[in-house]
């Protein structure tokens, strides 16, 4: 398991390619799940948002994160969990974060990528700044997870 | 006692300042820092930390702990 916060522009699928290769014992896991978030140049019914500054809580940011992957490996019997969280200034386009399951079988890897994308974006310390044709706007709150929600009520 | 305080993203900016220490009395509260280091009531949606563990405004504070204030998050 491992997490990572980083300012840097990272390669979603390279990352992928390489945790795979160096962690994963061959032969042994049936499935994995990718979850890549992406920069979008539209938010809230704003269009045009030319870039975004992603704010975050050295130290408790990497801390929640890494709960929330050992919570994931104890509530599901998933092999292994990597998770890359950009911070900074960020364009539209880019990768914002990667959140990769590997697992013996397919179901445990879905829900645990879940879980542990849907924790992140309302729980982990992380604020976005987005730069607006009007000015510079913080958002305010995540668009919700629809089905999740669904299934929930 | 003393403890380090934190704002994060708009608090920050309401704030006018990232990070301040605060001298407390012994038995003091979330609330009773959050009273001392601004004349208006907190907003609704605050989120609170403590040596950054999510917590409320009833929690006690001890010397030397890190208490942050912040908005909802708005990661991923």
């Amino acid at each position: 398991m491992k997490v990572v916060v980083q300012e840097a522009l990272f390669d979603p699928w390279e990352e992928v390619r390489n945790y795979q290769q160096q962690n994963l014992p061959r032969g042994k896991h049936g499935g994995s799940v990718i979850f890549v978030g992406t920069m979008r140049d539209f938010n809230e019914g704003v269009d045009g948002i030319s870039r975004m500054y992603l704010d975050h809580y050295p130290g408790m940011t990497e801390k929640h994160i890494e709960r929330v992957c050992e919570d994931a490996m104890n509530e599901w019997d998933i092999m292994d969990a990597y998770v890359v969280h950009r911070v900074g200034e960020i364009n539209p386009d880019e990768p914002i974060v990667l959140v990769a399951v590997w697992s013996r079988h397919r179901a445990m890897a879905f829900d645990a990528c879940r879980f542990i994308i849907n924790d992140l974006k309302h729980r982990a310390p992380f604020w976005k700044r987005e730069q607006r044709p009007e000015g510079e706007h913080w958002v305010e709150g995540n668009t919700a997870d629809e089905r999740a929600a669904r299934i929930a009520s | 006692m003393k403890v380090s305080v934190k704002y994060f993203a708009n608090m920050r900016d309401r704030m006018g300042r990232a990070d301040e220490t605060v001298e407390l009395d012994e038995g003091a509260t979330v609330a009773s820092l959050w009273a001392k280091v601004s004349d208006e009531p907190m907003p609704e949606n605050t989120l609170i930390a403590v040596n950054m563990e999510y917590t409320n405004t009833e929690e006690a504070l001890k010397d030397g702990d890190e208490v942050a204030f912040f908005p909802p998050v708005t990661g991923g």
